[in-house]
């Protein structure tokens, strides 16, 4: 055997513990098996299958038009609105998405903590990733959507995997610290929901960010998710708000998010298995 | 592969404590524990002696052992006592508290075969899913993929979801994936408590298999013949210490003599609370052997006693006794109740105490768990009726084994006369004793 002569010491652990990437690394396909069965499981049992992964942002996208774009008429940046509401849509249901099953993933597979050792953070990571098939879909349609509109995508649309990457790691960043409190607190599980409806609204979804005072940008920027959605209009509709640097302040942002959970997400790792 | 006297697992000074508050109330909300922490902080302040003390379980404590490659060790002990902890603890799924343990060469365990199945996917998919969840690469998967499918016997199911799949179909997939592991240090834990004789058996052989190749086997189980036939050496635990660790026969012969017999006394002391009805109340369930107290052993060579006290309530209550004794695997091995009827049973002012005795003579039941159902009966009518009324644990006698090591098969185990007739030509046959 190749891994004759590997020694495995088991300690407590104490105090800030290690990220342990190595292993993380190792765990690569469980990481894609577990997320493979997300995908393969998601869908399963329901009606209309894959086909969710377009409904939820279009239909979202209906409701916002009428209500915010022909009763409020809110601005758009002058693009269509409904073209406008759903460009956010798609990473937004992404990371809304990611972010409420990391949160319980935890919980949700605790037969498997219970029984069998890896890293643990594969969990979270894999409910994270799994979404990125739904994304794939639905934005599939935006582009579809936007061609219908007649507007062609900009040249920055090189960007977008980097703007995928910042919602996935906003979604995980923020899952992480949920997934490990939910273990012990299950009040998380009410949480989530509430805050994400709370973040929607902290975005500029339904609105665009050119109403937010300029001052006030960068410190808007600290979520995440608005570098993420000013990216894609930005990178897509070629809509004239330079986000550059609120990108910035959103990739530190979420970094700063992600790191924290992961710290808080190992240093809790150990207990897991006796509380669950 | 090293010299056999190398060390494959080592465990120095491993102790594991639980606290009871965190796993009794299961999840506790935020808001008690911001109450609770604050408490803490309060007690903290004044110098209080905290109550932590007596809500913490201590699992393992001070647990030192070594098992050289090629070994099987077996682990024995009551359910509590600290086997299935120890293993999570080397599966590091449960961070020791204290101590240090070092694997050397790669881990498989066997905490619970189907560990992650998903009752969406097929058979197919879970092998792939599982084994990863094991540990084994997608290649090695692919490699072992129909060997696995011919060891679990769901060929024609494979592309079904598990969902469909009976239990024993479920359990012989999940197993055949977790047997396929090659692991150089394998965790076994009570697998063989499931699935019919000849699964068991293939099961067994798989396992002696695998420590045929040199590798290492901690094995957890409460069946003593098979730990006797697959362990070199066999570590008693009891409240989380290592009371004997020597070889196999010697350290199950001094368990067996030791261990109690499972809850085979049942009392209640008031009338108003114990199970029954208008017509009956149970005052107490037992199980003795001979002559013995209820804690003593029954073995297979015992005779014993079952035995039923229960108040009349009324009077004119005409009350039969009936007992089912049921095995492990939920045959009725004898449905009993008094042949002879005592005469006051028909009169109504009798005594209101009563106590039933029903004795099981030696050599009559198989080893193993029994349940005893109670009742009480007028003709057709039952009065009162107890289905669980006492479990009573039958021991093998190991110095009456003969040459078979394997389980004995069947509901009962009688000891029969046997005797041998040779002929050297048909017509001409001689007796030997």
């Amino acid at each position: 055997m190749s891994v004759e002569g590997s020694v495995t010491v088991i300690e407590p652990s104490k105090g800030w513990v290690s990220l342990r990437l190595p292993a993380l690394w190792r765990a690569r396909e469980l990481l894609y098996f577990l997320i493979w069965r997300d995908v393969k499981v998601r869908y399963k049992q329901t009606l209309l299958g894959a086909t969710w992964a377009i409904l939820q942002p279009l239909l979202t996208m209906v409701v916002f038009s009428i209500f915010f774009g022909k009763l409020a008429r809110m601005p758009s940046d002058g693009v269509p609105y409904p073209l406008f509401a759903y460009v956010a849509l798609v990473p937004w249901t992404f990371f809304a998405n990611g972010l409420t099953l990391s949160s319980n993933s935890l919980v949700a597979n605790q037969t498997l903590l219970r029984k069998v050792y890896f890293p643990r953070l594969v969990i979270p990571v894999s409910a994270v990733a799994a979404g990125l098939i739904d994304f794939g879909i639905a934005f599939v349609v935006l582009l579809g959507l936007a061609a219908r509109y007649g507007v062609p995508p900009t040249p920055n649309l090189i960007w977008l995997p980097a703007l995928v990457l910042l919602a996935l790691v906003t979604a995980l960043g923020v899952g992480l610290w949920f997934a490990a409190l939910n273990v012990l607190y299950r009040d998380i599980q009410y949480i989530v929901p509430f805050l994400v409806q709370v973040w929607l609204y902290a975005t500029p979804i339904v609105y665009p960010t050119s109403l937010v005072p300029e001052r006030w940008r960068t410190l808007y920027a600290i979520n995440p998710m608005v570098g993420v959605v000013e990216g894609f209009r930005w990178a897509l509709l070629g809509t004239s708000t330079a986000p550059g640097p609120m990108i910035l302040v959103s990739a530190m942002a979420a970094l700063a998010t992600l790191f924290g959970g992961l710290f808080f997400f190992r240093r809790m790792e150990k207990s897991f298995s006796d509380v669950v | 592969m090293t010299a056999h006297d190398s060390i494959a697992i080592r465990v120095q000074h491993v102790s594991k404590q639980f606290r009871l508050g965190a796993r009794q109330n299961k999840y506790p909300t935020l808001r008690e524990s911001l109450a609770s922490g604050a408490t803490r902080l309060v007690q903290r302040l004044t110098s209080k002696d905290s109550s932590d003390e007596r809500r913490i379980l201590r699992a393992l404590e001070d647990v030192s052992f070594e098992v050289r490659t090629g070994e099987t060790l077996g682990l024995i002990g009551a359910n509590g006592a600290g086997k299935s902890t120890l293993l999570k603890v080397l599966a590091q799924v449960v961070e020791p508290t204290t101590g240090r343990a070092e694997l050397h060469g790669r881990l498989g365990s066997l905490l619970e075969v189907g560990t992650g199945f998903h009752q969406e996917l097929t058979g197919r998919e879970n092998i792939y899913l599982n084994g990863a969840i094991l540990g084994m690469r997608r290649n090695e998967i692919q490699q072992k993929f129909d060997e696995i499918v011919a060891f679990s016997e769901v060929e024609r199911f494979i592309d079904t979801p598990v969902k469909f799949y009976s239990s024993g179909m479920y359990l012989r997939l999940a197993f055949a994936v977790a047997a396929h592991l090659e692991p150089e240090i394998l965790l076994v834990d009570e697998v063989l408590a499931v699935g019919d004789a000849a699964f068991q058996q293939k099961c067994m052989g798989k396992m002696s298999d695998v420590a045929r190749h040199g590798r290492t086997i901690l094995f957890v189980s409460h069946n003593m013949i098979a730990m006797e036939a697959m362990c070199d050496r066999v570590i008693w635990l009891r409240e989380g210490r290592i009371v004997e660790d020597g070889p196999a026969r010697a350290v199950v012969a001094h368990y067996l003599r030791n261990v109690a017999t499972t809850q085979a006394e049942r009392e209640w002391s008031d009338p108003a609370t114990a199970p029954g009805n208008e017509h009956v109340r149970m005052h107490a369930v037992r199980v003795r052997p001979e002559g013995g107290r209820p804690s003593d052993a029954i073995s297979v060579e015992t005779a014993f006693t079952i035995e039923f006290e229960y108040w009349r309530a009324d009077a004119n209550a005409r009350l039969i006794p009936s007992v089912h004794v049921f095995n492990q695997q939920g045959v009725i091995v004898f449905n009993v109740g008094p042949v002879e009827l005592s005469p006051w049973r028909e009169r109504p002012e009798g005594p209101t105490l009563i106590r039933d005795v029903c004795h099981v003579p030696a050599s009559l039941l198989n080893d193993g768990l029994h349940r005893v159902a109670f009742a009480l009966v007028d003709g057709h009518d039952v009065v009162f009726s107890m289905d669980d009324a006492v479990t009573f644990d039958v021991q093998d006698a190991l110095e009456l084994r003969g040459a078979w090591y394997g389980k004995w098969e069947g509901a009962v185990r009688p000891r029969l006369a046997w005797h041998t007739e040779t002929a050297v030509e048909s017509g001409t046959w001689s007796t030997h004793r």
